[in-house]
């Protein structure tokens, strides 16, 4: 079984899109979105959801007021500034904990002299099994103001390769997340391909050499993909030396065209939408990318 | 006041939109929090003065005073210290640098030590202060990074901040004591759907918000259903322009080009301190 990864460093170059014409192209596929923040994926895909699975992780604190003695060595031991003494004339009142700065480290509960404090186990997000046209796609949601941990990305991850296994399937096609921390870096561990979508703009240029460094940092091998190319021939040019100069393949390009965002709209796979220029440079791009992955 | 310029959905324009409006008003100083993808120093070209190195404190064992009892161990809630038989093993990049290990090591055993994560970097373009942080490669935490970033912030000016994407730790981290959040969007599902998250966000975290709509020709109407349902405040709407994204791809922000746009992003900043009264 193969996994192959789409990412890009900046957001919004194209990633999903591309992902999900290739969920269209390919038959032989489990589809992961691993973008658990902002999961747009099955916008596109619109499946039928079959299970559901909480996932919990880590612990908040929390304060029981009867018992808290207010003497404050809470809130001295925080780092991250998540407990607040409430002082109403002149005399401390109480400890309030703000669940969303607190990171569940657990030093207040350990420190507190009155046992006042306990840790309490957080659901943090929930992680869908569903059936679309295209194939199975796994998919997850954090809950906002959560810690964006690795760990839901890798139990989307490992919910992908348990279905792959089940169902025969030879692909794995996981959309990434945007930046090169530890979402990104859970996204990317292990794979045997990274397609990294870039476009001819400075600041994509820029985020592409940040992530580019982090898969090789990881030992994954990387491809590039130019989206909207013709709208700056000459960054288009500094971008193919670049690869040049780095040993990485450029699997294709893409060409600016309103069609995709009218794709986007009415939620269908550009490749489905409309057999034109840019459909067949995204097939090109999907062939060759097959190619380079076997 | 401190603005801070946010999207659910990467790559909607945030960095576009905090740049543009940090060179169209007076007195104000400029903070790239999106450490990961730091881009507002390709628009704004400041002059580093100064390079900061950030690291996070992660334990140190004096191994003549540790005895083994595995305290530290079981105390960790991120697994980032493990102890064998006669020996301790620290995982760095687990390590969220709370401390607990040190203060609670019944033999004192454990000083702390900086573990580098990146780069802070001050400086000025124009009348603009600048600064940015850079997260290393490899490492996965960006809050810290972002959180000491922020220790620059001089309240004397107008501060404008530039949010990663996403609706999690790092943006929390970043829109955290805001005034005001500029909420950046696309009129598409993925920039409505993603959108709702970050309003959703706002709400949770009680910052008042507005929307821009950039690209707002393009695709839909629902995004406008959307806020209008919700009385949510419209505060621009950027259309596309071809011309706009040529400059943009080399770096060239809209209103050095076309100066005359300013005024636009100086009604932006108006409706912004009538909302925030």
């Amino acid at each position: 079984m193969k996994q192959i990864v789409v990412i890009s460093g900046k957001g919004g170059t194209g990633k999903t899109t591309i992902v999900a014409s290739f969920a269209a192209l390919s038959n032989a596929k489990v589809i992961a979105d691993c973008d658990v923040d902002a999961p747009d994926l099955h916008l596109l895909l619109k499946p039928k959801v079959k299970q559901t699975f909480d996932f919990k992780s880590g612990k908040k604190a929390f304060i029981n007021e009867e018992e808290c003695i207010n003497c404050g060595e809470c809130v001295e031991v925080c780092r991250f500034e998540a407990i607040e003494k409430i002082i109403e004339n002149d005399v401390i009142n109480k400890m309030i904990i703000d669940p969303i700065s607190c990171e569940g480290c657990g030093v207040c509960f350990h420190i507190c002299p009155v046992n006042a404090i306990e840790m309490r186990e957080n659901l943090t997000g929930e992680l869908f099994i569903s059936e679309s046209k295209y194939g199975t796609l796994i998919y997850a949601k954090l809950n906002v103001a959560e810690e964006n941990s690795g760990k839901l990305v890798s139990m989307v991850r490992n919910y992908a390769k348990h279905m792959a296994e089940k169902e025969n399937k030879e692909l794995i096609i996981i959309d990434g997340p945007p930046g090169i921390a530890c979402p990104i870096i859970a996204s990317i561990t292990g794979v045997d391909l990274a397609l990294i979508v870039t476009e001819p703009t400075l600041s994509a240029m820029h985020d592409l050499d940040r992530v580019y460094k982090v898969a090789k940092h990881f030992k994954v091998r990387s491809i590039v993909c130019i989206n909207k190319y013709d709208l700056n021939l000459e960054n288009t040019e500094k971008i193919k030396k670049y690869c040049k100069e780095n040993n990485i393949d450029i699997a294709g390009n893409i060409s600016f065209n309103p069609i995709v965002t009218e794709a986007l709209v009415n939620s269908i796979p550009v490749v489905e939408h409309i057999d034109n220029k840019v459909s067949n440079e995204i097939r090109d791009l999907y062939n060759k990318t097959i190619n380079l992955l076997c | 006041m401190i603005i801070s310029v946010a999207s659910g959905k990467g790559g909607t324009g945030k960095t576009t939109v905090a740049t543009n409006l940090a060179l169209s008003i007076d007195n104000v100083q400029f903070i790239d929090c999106d450490v990961e993808a730091p881009n507002a120093h390709i628009f704004l070209k400041p002059k580093i003065e100064e390079r900061i190195e950030v690291s996070i404190p992660i334990p140190k064992v004096d191994k003549s005073k540790c005895n083994y009892c595995g305290k530290c161990a079981e105390i960790c809630a991120f697994n980032a210290i493990v102890v064998l038989k006669e020996k301790v093993l620290v995982f760095s990049e687990l390590c969220h640098g709370c401390g607990g290990c040190s203060l609670l090591c019944p033999e004192d055993a454990i000083a702390e030590t900086g573990n580098k994560i990146g780069i802070a970097e001050i400086g000025k373009s124009d009348n603009i202060l600048f600064v940015d942080g850079k997260l290393d490669i490899g490492e996965p935490m960006s809050p810290p990074l972002i959180r000491e970033v922020k220790k620059y912030i001089n309240t004397d000016k107008t501060v404008i901040i530039d949010v990663p994407p996403g609706t999690s730790c790092p943006v929390i981290e970043a829109v955290k004591g805001s005034d005001f959040c500029i909420l950046v969007t696309e009129p598409t599902p993925f920039g409505l759907y993603d959108l709702k998250l970050a309003v959703e966000l706002m709400e949770k975290m009680e910052i008042p918000f507005g929307i821009v709509i950039n690209q707002s020709d393009i695709g839909d109407k629902k995004v406008e259903q959307y806020c209008l349902n919700l009385n949510i405040p419209i505060l621009m709407k950027i259309p596309f322009d071809k011309d706009i994204a040529f400059e943009y791809s080399k770096g060239i922000p809209i209103v050095v080009k076309k100066i005359e746009k300013k005024q636009n992003f100086k009604n932006l900043y108006q409706q912004i301190k009538e909302l925030v009264k």
